[in-house]
């Protein structure tokens, strides 16, 4: 998609647009745009292994929490400089999704979605209730930040350039060998098998990819908010951010990013209205599915495939 | 250079392939042939790896194979397609081959370069010979079945095998496009210097291209031998072709 020149320049527009985009814009929406790029981030790195591998990784926040939490904790309870803080979290995500694949990558399909989620609501339930260690269901506040990103266009600048650092690094690796031969299992784990592929060896590495850049967005998520609490790692949330793939697109590599901003801005906007939020989700969610089963992103480029056709 | 000795395969005491008996020479066009449910798929299965025999041995140049993974028997030079096209349906024509390729050269880890750098000209290469050159950005899903099939072969040619199975190559395919694929498997054949083995009902195919081939029945070799043996055999006349002896 960011082949053709005409994606190329909208994609720089954008980058141009986020960087100034704390010069117009007042604090609050500064901090919704960190949120945006941080869930955005986590979104995609759930659809390495969910649109790209077709592996159905119902509970991924858990990665996510665990990161955040190894950063509130090394920043809160250490001495050590702040860079292991950052440099914990997506190590602790990546270990986490690993051990964790090693134990679900044997079933398939449904089966592997349904022990990631027991196994993930375990890792919330320790995290919920270990109060002495990480402060059980009030989690964890006023967490010290690094100074030079502990404003909110600091932390808004660091979200931005790690975001982009990541997207850019998850594109490479979509576009790759490896991910080629991923969307290969995607669409027919028997005969990548029949080509010589080793199929669980390839899921057990994404998971674990995707388990880093999970970790990556809940460091980012400390930075943004300076707390951290047990809901990071509550199975809602996974669903949540699956709606984004979904919402967006996951079958186009910036569809989950649109998605993240989409669910984020209508939550903004309805829960200043009403707290039920999660009705709206829903009928969001049925809409979609019925009339955009690619996504927003995915119809937009299914349009604009139809239009060039027709020219030609 | 593929010996199948006394290979058996049970499913729940359902003998789908009693004591098969097969040997393929290098350069030979070997068919399989029987009736419906004679076992043959399940004899590819066995010989590809993706089904475990449980008694008999599989020779592939001398070295016994039995029970290897896949993989392992896809990197020995062992190439196959599907009865039912098997294919990978959301990546383009260009990007079914080149997965086999990468796979074949161990590639599948290289996480940061480009795809579309690796083994385009051999890509191109392939889907040259087989026809598909100007369907590369097709998505396979989009594909006619007869060129499902065709890219079913330039998969499995891929793997730069010695030895391609090809599991009813023109099932489903109108007589023209019949007669065009096997032109094809007899072309890659001689320029590739392949080893084929395949099975198939259209029995015109099957005279038509083989050198040798082995009758199955209810999961039995019944015989194994040039044309104008299985032609004049009595036994398969009765099993197979339909003629009955007074």
């Amino acid at each position: 998609m960011v082949k053709n020149g005409q994606g190329r320049r909208i994609l720089y527009a954008i980058l141009i647009l986020l960087f100034l985009f704390p010069f117009f814009a007042p604090r609050f929406y500064v901090y919704l745009m960190s949120l945006v790029l941080l869930y955005g981030l986590l979104a995609t790195s759930l659809n390495l292994v969910l649109g790209y591998g077709g592996m159905f990784q119902f509970h991924h926040c858990v990665f996510y929490g665990v990161g955040a939490y190894a950063t509130a904790l090394i920043l809160t309870k250490t001495q050590l400089h702040p860079i292991f803080a950052f440099l914990a979290a997506p190590l602790s995500g990546a270990m986490l999704s690993l051990i964790m694949g090693i134990i679900c990558v044997r079933l398939s399909r449904l089966y592997f979605g349904m022990l990631q989620i027991s196994l993930g609501s375990l890792v919330w339930a320790i995290v919920y209730r270990w109060y002495s260690f990480t402060g059980g269901d009030d989690g964890i506040h006023g967490i010290p930040v690094p100074e030079i990103i502990g404003s909110t266009n600091g932390a808004y600048y660091f979200t931005l350039i790690i975001t982009g650092i990541s997207m850019f690094l998850l594109y490479l690796i979509v576009n790759s060998p490896f991910g080629k031969t991923l969307q290969g299992i995607r669409d027919n784990a028997l005969r990548s098998e029949m080509i010589g592929v080793n199929v669980k060896l390839h899921q057990l590495a994404a998971l674990t990819i995707a388990g880093f850049f999970a970790g990556v967005a809940g460091m980012l998520f400390v930075v943004v908010d300076t707390t951290v609490f047990p809901e990071m790692l509550f199975w809602t949330l996974s669903l949540e951010v699956l709606i984004m793939c979904l919402v967006g697109g996951w079958f186009s590599f910036l569809g989950p990013m649109l998605g993240a901003a989409v669910i984020l801005t209508l939550r903004t906007i309805v829960s200043t209205y009403t707290v039920y939020w999660a009705l709206v989700l829903g009928i969001t969610m049925t809409l979609v599915i019925f009339f955009l089963p690619n996504g927003i992103l995915g119809f937009l480029e299914e349009r604009l495939m139809r239009g060039k056709k027709a020219d030609a | 250079m593929l010996e199948v000795i006394g290979v058996s395969k049970s499913f729940d005491g359902f003998m789908a392939v009693s004591r098969a008996q097969l040997d393929v020479k290098k350069g030979e066009i070997v068919a399989v042939i029987g009736p419906n449910g004679a076992g043959k798929t399940t004899l590819f299965n066995l010989i590809t790896g993706l089904l475990k025999p449980d008694s008999g041995k599989i020779l592939y140049k001398g070295e016994d194979i039995t029970g290897l993974d896949p993989y392992e028997i896809f990197r020995k030079g062992i190439s196959r397609s599907f009865q039912i096209v098997n294919l990978f349906m959301r990546l383009t024509v260009f990007e079914n081959v080149q997965l086999s390729i990468l796979s074949r050269e161990k590639r599948t880890w290289s996480f940061f370069k480009g795809a579309s750098h690796f083994f385009r000209d051999e890509t191109d290469h392939v889907l040259e010979q087989v026809g598909l050159k100007e369907k590369k950005y097709t998505l396979a899903g989009f594909l006619s079945h007869g060129e499902q099939k065709i890219l079913e072969i330039a998969i499995a040619l891929g793997g730069k095998p010695e030895l391609m199975i090809l599991d009813e190559p023109t099932a489903g395919m109108s007589p023209e496009e019949t007669f065009r694929c096997m032109e094809l498997i007899r072309k890659l054949r001689e320029e590739l210097d392949l080893t084929i083995l395949f099975c198939e009902h259209d029995m015109d195919v099957v005279f038509g291209y083989a050198n040798r081939i082995m009758v199955m029945v209810r999961g039995e070799t019944v015989i194994q031998g040039t044309c104008d043996e299985i032609r004049c055999d009595r036994l398969v006349q009765e099993a197979y072709l339909g003629v009955t002896h007074e």
